[in-house]
């Protein structure tokens, strides 16, 4: 079950005497539960801190301790952090899937092994590095559950050495892993020296691969995009969350439970201005959120896809009743139990449609950890402006690895609580109906519980109702109600956020994708261009329903390449719905959906294949 | 007894805030005439008047059913939120959380409640969130023509003969061992006691669950049925005399403590139950336990005061939050300063 497999039909084989400096990527095979986590982040922050453009990408079981583990990294002297399928540089630390690791790998590629794998017997066109760490690690740890640990260190060490990772960095980033604990950070120190030092005695370096101190990063940040997306929550001025634990969302609700004890807690009295619970299953979690949303709060969830399914209903009310609600979906490869470790955009159908009758809901789709954390501000001020679920659809891939970033901005809008009229407001009204369109954009006023004053209440029902909020059954105040619906959805698509759209002159065709396929697209463009001579416009949707803009798109292009992560080509089929007759056989799919992040070549691929150019 | 002395026929009926007793009413009821669940309103709706609740603090929330309709006949001055079946709990702890300064009446069914909605009501009984959580419990789905809910008792006949015969969940004696501090059964025909129990759940801080038998007169009112009018009669046996003295009310009642038990609410209520049959503690969780069980075998449908807990924290303030609502925060106190963000900007390069 390797992750690795070289392109078939790929363009350019570069001549492996050459010397890559600043372009490889690495992977890490380990076993779940064995602490390499720890010693990837470690490397990967190393090499950061040398100014070289990373991305680290976890392919993980589920399970916690005792199933194969790929951790992969990526240098790239030109910026590229999407995944990339080729490995130059395996580090094998795990018998059950070396074999398989060593063979997908292509010519002239370098393997770290430990010794007794014999690894080096399986090819003749590789470079094997053995690594003898049961010997390395025993006299660095005389406690022998720790060695577990510690010799994953040690390869880090090694490949300190062969590919010229600087020491003072990976001893500031094992100071950063591992913050307070001083004991640990000393003995994972240590690790790192010895094989550091074995390399650099035993190891003769054969392989093309270098790394090089640059100033790619200087001043940028890493960090996951669940951690930015909470760090958005937070400074949404959320407070009320409710959640149910599920991989790949809990670390968004983690990282703000962190957060908001750091920053929420009331400095005169060192009370919380927040309320965050743990739900007895994602119903109840979005159930929470629409009654706090109902009573004025900014509320929020966070789930992934089986979490979806289960808040269809929920869903479907707040649209009908007005609610505001913010919901992040982290997407993971489904359906049903899935890959529950691995990415997707699988959920852009079902969100957008999610629950019965003719509901529908915007989405956002952030692409990278900023937009993680402007687009979670985004959409409490759209969810209260509409007074409406908002859906932000990131992914694992985005959420759950480490990505290279400019450090967020501060906001400079303030909160946009949308129209909520108080007791002055009513007063000087002499009442309101809940659910009439008086300004004409389908958005009506509501009040929230506790107002003081007696005109102040109406009755919030998922039955039918009429714009004083009475219960109806009336076929024209059921259609009254389901167009002023709609004219209020219309009304979203010039609000939300617009396609980043980038023209290419005397362009062979468009490319569109969304969420976190764009690191890949940015690269395919570079490669079509550069191995086929293709020049493509691009147009980064970033929300649902969509602009104008985006139609306008796909009219001035004659193909349009819809990328995504998923089987169907869900955005395809979003688009196929509102795109003109003309236009809509104008639109081609490219869909990618084996679990891992979405690589340049395979979209590369595809695209060329599709043009008749392979 | 009350020793105050009655007001000189004042001109208009007005409780303690000076409000009428119209404006504690609701909007004409669609149930079905002589229904339970109607007299259960009009006791909410007494209550509320007679504690001088400011109607736009209450925030009445339900599910689905007949029993959950019923939030549209009282108090129209207050929010009210009719949410999906079986998911009040949920709704009503959000809405908490959002303005602890409101008072939550939830109005659920046995269906609502012991089937669809049982998950969510073993976990808002575990967190004691303030609410007042009343089940108008008939043993049936009235809106799907009465088919038997999971509160039906075993041998309970439906109209066409058909014989329930699965054992019932006793939505009390669950509350009380999930951890809910105030617990109690009434019978909607049963005025003074359901309203003496309404206005002290209203007093109470956490969770009061009230059990109320409410019948079903179109589809669980017959012979055979252990819900109808008739059955509860004849079968109803109080644990306790209820009275309740408001907080605002300073008068002294003699009472025998050998025979009457006094509870204090939170709001400084008192709650006088006055032992009928057994000797009893209303703040012993295993003799609440063996009382229902018992009422069981002996085929009675106990009332009373089951259980009663004052002094532990709800869920509100088991959060440590802020004492006002956090929903109308102001932006001040809601998005952290600029200098946090870099802080954590600082720690991640």
């Amino acid at each position: 079950m390797a992750t690795t497999h070289v392109a078939v039909g790929e363009a350019e084989r570069v001549p492996s005497t050459v010397r890559a400096v600043n372009d490889l990527s690495i992977q890490v095979a380990t076993v779940n539960g064995s602490g390499s986590q720890s010693a990837n982040l470690v490397l990967l922050r190393a090499i950061f801190q040398m100014g070289i453009p990373v991305s680290g990408k976890n392919l993980f079981p589920s399970n916690i301790a005792g199933l194969p583990t790929w951790f992969t990294i990526r240098a790239s002297r030109d910026g590229y952090i999407a995944r990339r399928k080729e490995i130059d540089f395996l580090v094998a630390m795990n018998p059950e899937t070396a074999a398989e690791d060593v063979r997908g790998l292509g010519a002239g590629a370098a393997v770290l092994y430990d010794e007794k794998l014999n690894l080096n017997r399986l090819r003749d066109d590789l470079i094997f590095y053995p690594v003898p760490f049961d010997a390395l690690v025993t006299p660095l740890c005389p406690e022998a559950k720790l060695r577990k640990l510690v010799r994953n260190m040690i390869y880090d060490g090694v490949v300190a050495r062969l590919l010229g990772v600087e020491m003072a960095e990976i001893e500031k980033a094992v100071r950063k892993q591992f913050k307070k604990k001083v004991k640990a950070a000393d003995l994972n120190w240590k690790a790192v020296e010895a094989g550091y030092e074995f390399a650099d005695q035993k190891l003769q370096k054969t392989d093309r691969f270098y790394l090089q101190r640059m100033d790619r990063t200087q001043g940028k940040i890493l960090i996951e995009g669940n951690a930015a997306a909470a760090l958005g929550c937070m400074f949404a001025g959320v407070t009320v969350v409710s959640w149910y634990p599920i991989t790949p969302s809990s670390s968004l609700c983690e990282n703000l439970i962190s957060y908001m004890k750091r920053f929420r807690m009331d400095p005169e009295t060192g009370k919380a201005t927040f309320a965050i619970v743990q739900a007895e299953d994602e119903m109840a979690a979005l159930g929470m959120v629409l009654g706090a949303g109902w009573a004025g709060a900014r509320a929020m969830t966070s789930t992934s896809g089986p979490g979806i399914s289960l808040m269809a209903e929920f869903a479907g009310f707040g649209y009908y009743t007005e609610i505001p609600a913010v919901i992040f979906d982290i997407q993971r490869v489904g359906p049903s139990t899935g890959l529950p470790t691995r990415t997707m955009q699988g959920d852009i159908l079902s969100a957008a449609f999610l629950s019965h009758g003719d509901t529908k809901h915007p989405m956002l789709f952030p692409a990278s950890v900023e937009e993680c954390y402007s687009m979670a501000m985004e959409a409490f001020d759209l969810a209260e402006e509409y007074q409406t679920p908002v859906f932000v659809m990131s992914d694992l891939d985005l959420g759950m690895n480490h990505w290279m970033a400019d450090p967020f901005t501060y906001p400079s809008k303030p909160l946009s609580r949308g129209k909520v009229l108080n007791d002055e407001d009513l007063e000087r009204l002499g009442g309101f109906a809940r659910y009439q369109d008086v300004d004409g954009d389908g958005v009506p006023y509501r009040t929230v519980p506790g107002t003081p004053h007696p005109a102040a209440a109406y009755f919030t029902r998922g039955s039918g109702h009429n714009e004083r909020a009475q219960y109806t059954e009336r076929p024209d105040d059921y259609v009254n109600n389901m167009d002023r619906l709609l004219r209020k959805f219309e009304g979203m698509r010039e609000r939300l956020p617009a396609p980043v759209i980038e023209e290419k002159a005397n362009a062979d065709f468009g490319i569109l994708a969304y969420g976190s396929s764009h690191w890949a697209i940015i690269e395919t463009l570079d490669q079509l261009e550069r191995e086929r001579g293709l020049k493509a416009g691009y147009c980064r949707v970033r929300a649902f329903p969509f602009s104008q803009e985006v139609l306008e798109f796909i009219r001035r292009y004659p193909r349009v390449y819809v990328v995504e992560q998923n089987r169907d080509g869900q955005l395809y089929s979003l688009l196929r719905l509102e795109t003109s007759p003309e236009d809509v056989v104008k639109l081609r799919s490219v869909r990618h959906y084996n679990g891992l992040p979405i690589d340049a070549r395979s979209v590369t691929d595809s695209i060329t294949s599709q043009e008749g150019k392979s | 007894m009350p020793t105050t002395e009655l007001p000189t026929a004042p001109p208009k009926k007005m409780n303690r805030i000076g409000l009428e007793p119209a404006v504690y009413r609701g909007g004409k009821t669609t149930l079905c005439a002589g229904c339970g669940h109607n007299a259960i309103s009009e006791r909410l709706i007494e209550a509320f008047y007679e504690l001088g609740v400011q109607p736009y603090q209450v925030a009445k929330l339900s599910g689905i059913g007949c029993s959950s309709k019923s939030p549209a006949y009282f108090l129209s001055t207050a929010h009210g939120f009719n949410a999906v079946h079986g998911r009040m709990p949920s709704v009503a702890t959000g809405a908490v959380l959002a303005n602890r300064t409101l008072i939550a009446v939830g109005v659920s069914g046995d269906g609502d409640t012991a089937s669809i909605g049982i998950g969510q009501f073993v976990h808002l009984m575990r967190r004691n969130l303030p609410v007042v959580y009343i089940i108008e419990d008939n043993g049936c789905y009235g809106l799907t023509k009465g088919q038997f809910s999971a509160t039906a008792d075993l041998g309970s006949k439906l109209k066409n003969g058909v014989v329930n015969d699965l054992p019932p969940v006793d939505t009390c004696a669950l509350a009380i061992q999930l951890g809910a501090t105030f617990v109690g059964r009434s019978f909607s025909g049963d005025k003074k006691q359901l309203l003496a129990l309404l206005e002290a759940a209203i007093g109470h801080n956490g969770t009061a669950m009230l059990d109320v038998i409410s019948p079903c007169v179109t589809f669980n009112d017959h012979e055979g049925s252990t819900k109808s009018y008739a059955y509860v009669k004849d079968h109803e046996s109080a644990l306790e005399d209820l009275t309740f003295v408001p907080f605002f009310e300073d008068i002294s009642v003699e009472y025998d403590p050998g025979t009457t038990q006094e509870v204090t609410l939170h709001d400084g209520s008192r709650l006088l139950l006055k032992k009928l049959t057994v000797d009893y503690d209303a703040t012993n969780k295993m003799e609440a336990l063996r009382a229902i069980e018992e009422s069981h075998s002996k085929e009675e449908v106990l009332t009373g005061l089951f259980y009663v807990e004052t002094g532990r924290s709800n869920f509100v303030e088991l959060l440590n939050v802020v004492d006002e609502p956090l929903a109308t925060l102001p932006e001040s106190r809601v998005r952290p300063p600029r200098e946090a963000l870099e802080r954590v900007m600082e720690d991640l390069r």
